[in-house]
């Protein structure tokens, strides 16, 4: 048993509800009890979608435990093939069902209906909700993909030449992070190189195009968490290469552009030249120097959280001071990405964990999910959110990717946001007695709003472990104006500092003494 | 909970109640863990810890369609495939578990532990880890247990199940002269403003259960008259009635009549002096119907849908035909208490349909159908009806708003009203 306050992702189900709701003319018969419908509402409200995701849940009852919980399923699939006649069906179970062990697959293949049965098993108690969409997309493209793969050891031929190269778009689903958008920008790069897309999968993919996937010359992966399974079969089935590579940040876009140009056996200038970025023009005016050095830390997804560190690093100059993942899947690569910052990488799904982990840190900027926003905003850290799991704000009305050029600008403009302005920061520092331009003020182009009552003591941050030195009344205010930004820091490096010296007091003295031995 | 075989003080008059279809099927309602959402807020030195799956954690995260971001009065104890395959004992676990999080939260004084389908389905019991929990706990805090299953209770059910649980444990009143106590989580500002009528009228000193604070439960006895706020409250009922007090049988105070028949039922029952009565209801009566006539202009005669939801649904309908001249075309409801809502129904149009239980498919096709002015439904369906072409209401906001009393009824009837005035603002 675990103790969990907020969680990062959902059941395995809701990720394969995920790949439903993405796709067209399928349905997912779910032998789940009545509450689990408010998975739908994640769709209908969050992601804003005008129409139901195609899920039929049983909705058994304690009464219907002891009689016939398996009829009732047989019941439901039936009725739902015949309502919504889909040209594929997915069943599987929610946590209960699975404890009560109906097999929904067999009692589904049982009915002998004339569509495909993709029956899918989620462990409920082991694995989560990107696993979930994963497997779910895995298990689709297998069964359906199938009937069409070539013999096994099948070599591709080379693409006649009077033929466009075509690729697969793999990854976006529904309630992903800006994976609408993110679509559409690979789409525009596409496009300027001449590719292409034959299939985008699961988001808008039909049944039928799923069985046309390994037609395709090779495959754009954009979200391993979802499709990266897949994609691995379709290589290894269809030898279908896959561009691996996530268009995040400049860099990498141009990355992404020449390795499709390189498959595909096209010129990449037309993408290259194509689409400016503001961002590293921006990175480079000399107004963006106080962004130099700014200590970040990143959680998130394993996708995101890598890009967003290797973006921060080599886009804006900050600095990675803590890098993490509730994306057990990938911990692998997330403490790869982790050790090139020189840190050590924090693989975990309990929320305190992360909370404790930015408290004892105190970064000068926070990119994370929802839940981090929550707990920079408690420590009063500036903050953006770069991955899910995803709030209606992560649905922005207008076009709003994080991969291209664009998104590039995007993320420029969402991470340097929040910060101070760099002058701005510089007066504050100066002069530090203004009645009306005092540390309690926010930064003047946030507007009041954030200029939130202090933050509650984090009650989930674990009391320093170490016996802190007093510090003196002459200390403590010296202490205060160090700017609020930079003065958690402060306190723990001079407190820190104390410890090790085993100082009782901290006074004027020793707080100079500790900036220039912890001084950069 | 099961109408029929309660030993029912009040039957429903059967002669004056509209027509009940039940329907089965595919249920759209949330699970009794929802109630977690308000309650927690509302006794604000309880705790409530699901003993459940990943997918309990994750309804009550994204119940109110947005994350709470204060700092919860609720967790998950997630069960892993350790608790299901033995390695772990699972109460060990729990009794773990428990430790950590009231040394984490050293404020708390009462602990809830709510089964969910799955503790269930494994029969965990926790009636006996509350107890063992108590023993170790008290005086420290108290440990009760109750269920927010999605297989034993639908929504508001789960408040049902946990003032049920309480009941029990409450102080005995000592043997006095009646006194009232108001049953169901009501908003602060309304309890307030109750009292204060209450106190008007000579009712005395009146209770409310549940109580803000945990340590100041209200005592129950012979001598306890209850007055229900809210409609779905069943097991409760009976559990305060087993430790002698006494139901009020009333309508439900939403709108102005709802809420002055509501009053006037407490009244009787305590047998107050008429005139006071009155006297103190009229100005407040008079002031709630002034202010809806402007909604009883925009909803009069218009035709209205309601899903079922809540157990809010009939009182609802009631408020919405009966003072605000709106026409019913179906009213939805999870689950029917035939004899807490004898009033309600009797004020009822003769040929409401009511629907009692869910084949949502099939009340999906009546409602388009149907084609009414606007639809009161669960958020899983308000988008795609409005993508359709309905305009709709989200019923969970009924629920986390204030809507009873006199001062609320307007409130209350600009919820409905809101949908409708907002369509026809919109160009684009
Ligand atoms: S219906 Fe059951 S399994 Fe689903 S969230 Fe509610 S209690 Fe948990
Ligand atoms: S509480 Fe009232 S309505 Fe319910 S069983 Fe008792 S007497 Fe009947």
């Amino acid at each position: 048993m675990q103790l969990t306050l907020w969680t990062y992702e959902g059941p395995p189900h809701v990720g394969a509800m995920r790949v439903a709701t993405a796709m067209r003319d399928v349905h997912y018969v779910l032998h789940a009890p009545q509450g689990d419908t408010y998975a739908d509402l994640l769709f209908t409200m969050i992601e804003r979608l005008p129409r139901r995701p195609p899920v039929t849940y049983t909705t058994f009852q304690a009464r219907d435990l002891g009689s016939d919980t398996a009829t009732l399923f047989k019941d439901a699939a039936r009725e739902a093939y015949e309502r919504f006649r889909p040209a594929a069906l997915l069943v599987g179970a929610s946590c209960t069902a699975e404890l009560i062990q109906d097999d929904p697959g067999g009692l589904a293949l049982a009915l002998g209906l004339p569509v495909p049965v993709v029956p899918l098993e989620l462990p409920a108690y082991q694995k989560k909700e990107n696993w979930g969409a994963a497997e779910t997309f895995y298990r689709v493209v297998r069964s359906l993909a199938t009937p069409h793969a070539p013999p096994a050891g099948f070599k591709r031929p080379p693409r006649p030449s009077d033929r466009r190269a075509t690729c697969n778009i793999l990854g976006p689903t529904a309630l992903g992070f800006r994976h609408r958008d993110d679509l559409r920008a690979v789409r525009e790069m596409l496009d300027l190189l001449g590719v292409e897309v034959a299939v985008v999968a699961p988001l808008g993919a039909s049944p039928a195009d799923i069985a046309r996937l390994g037609e395709a010359d090779f495959n754009v992966l954009l979200y391993a968490e979802t499709a990266g399974q897949a994609a691995q079969w379709l290589t290894r089935t269809f030898d279908q290469p896959c561009v691996r590579t996530v268009p995040i940040g400049v860099r990498a876009t141009r990355a992404f552009i020449e390795e499709v140009a390189a498959l595909a056996g096209c010129d990449p200038q037309p993408a290259l030249a194509g689409v400016p970025s503001h961002s590293s023009w921006y990175s480079r005016s000399v107004d963006s120097t106080y962004l130099t050095g700014k200590r970040v830390f990143v959680f998130g997804d394993a996708t995101h959280a890598i890009a967003a560190a290797r973006v921060a690093a080599e886009e804006l100059g900050f600095t990675v001071v803590g890098l993490g993942s509730y994306s057990r899947e990938f911990a692998r690569e997330v403490r790869e990405a982790a050790r090139g910052y020189g840190v050590e990488a924090l693989i975990s799904d309990d929320y305190l964990e992360i909370e404790a982990k930015v408290a004892e840190l105190q970064p000068e900027l926070v990119l994370g999910t929802q839940m981090e926003r929550h707990v920079a905003k408690r420590l009063k850290i500036p903050c953006a959110v770069i991955s899910a799991p995803v709030h209606v704000q992560d649905f922005p009305a207008r076009y709003s990717p994080q991969m291209g050029f664009e998104g590039a600008n995007v993320l420029f403009d969402t991470w340097v946001h929040p910060l101070m302005m760099g002058l701005e920061e510089h007066l504050l520092t100066m002069f530090r007695g203004d009645f009306e331009f005092h540390d309690a003020a926010p930064a003047s182009h946030l507007g009041s709003a954030a200029a939130t009552a202090p933050a509650a003591p984090a009650q989930a941050a674990p009391a320093d472990a170490v016996a802190s030195a007093a510090w003196t009344p002459d200390a403590e205010r010296e202490l205060g104006k160090i700017p609020f930004f930079v003065r958690g820091k402060a306190r723990r490096n001079t407190e820190r500092y104390a410890a090790e010296r085993a100082l009782s007091q901290i006074t004027v003295e020793t707080l100079y003494d500790a900036k220039a031995h912890f001084s950069r | 909970m099961n109408a029929e075989a309660i030993g029912c003080a009040t039957p429903a008059t059967a002669a004056t109640a509209p027509r009940v279809l039940t329907e089965r099927g595919q249920r759209e309602v949330f699970c009794g863990l929802t109630g977690i959402i308000w309650l927690h807020r509302k006794i604000q030195d309880a705790f409530f810890l699901v003993v459940g799956s990943r997918t309990c954690a994750h309804l009550i995260q994204s119940a109110a369609g947005v994350m709470i971001f204060a700092e919860p009065r609720f967790a998950t104890a997630i069960i892993d495939e350790r608790d299901l395959a033995g390695l772990a004992d699972a109460n060990t676990e729990l009794d773990r578990v428990v430790t950590q999080l009231l040394a984490r939260r050293p404020d708390i004084k009462l602990l809830f532990l709510v089964g969910s389908c799955p503790s269930e389905v494994i029969k965990l019991d926790l009636s006996r880890a509350a107890a063992r929990l108590s023993t170790r706990f008290s005086p420290q805090v108290r440990i009760l247990n109750y269920s927010g299953s999605g297989i034993e209770t639908t929504f508001t059910q789960g408040e049902d199940a946990c003032l049920a649980s309480w009941v029990p444990s409450l102080p005995a009143a000592p043997a006095a002269p009646p006194r009232l106590l108001v049953v169901g989580a009501l908003a602060d500002i309304v309890e307030d403003q109750m009292r204060r009528t209450f106190a008007e009228i000579g009712a005395g000193e009146v209770d409310f259960l549940p109580p803000r604070r945990s340590t100041e439960p209200p005592a129950v006895g012979a001598n306890t008259r209850f007055l229900l706020a809210q409609p779905f409250l069943g097991d409760t009922a009976r559990a305060l009635e087993a430790r002698g007090a006494r139901h009020v049988p009333a309508p439900f105070p939403l709108g102005a009549r709802g809420t002055r028949d509501w009053f006037r039922a407490a009244a009787r029952a305590l047998d107050l002096q008429p005139e006071r009565v009155e006297r103190a209801l009229e100005p407040r009566f008079e002031r709630a119907e002034r202010a809806l006539i402007t909604y009883r202009e925009r909803l009069a005669g218009k035709r209205l849908f309601l899903f079922p939801d809540s157990q809010l649904e009939i009182p609802l309908a009631r408020f919405l035909a009966e003072e605000l001249d709106a026409q019913l075309i179906e009213v939805g409801t999870p689950y029917l208490h035939r004899a807490h809502l004898a009033q309600e129904l009797a004020r009822l149009p003769a040929d409401t349909n009511i629907v009692e239980g869910q084949h949502v498919e099939r009340q999906l096709e009546r409602c388009v159908a149907a084609a009414p002015d606007l639809v009161v439904c669960g958020l899983g369906l308000a988008n795609p009806l409005e993508a359709l072409g309905l305009t709709t209401k989200w019923s969970i906001e009924l629920v986390f708003t204030p809507i009873q009393g006199f001062e609320q009824a307007a409130d209350l009837a600009e919820l409905f009203a809101r949908p409708l005035l907002r369509r026809t603002r919109l160009v684009a």
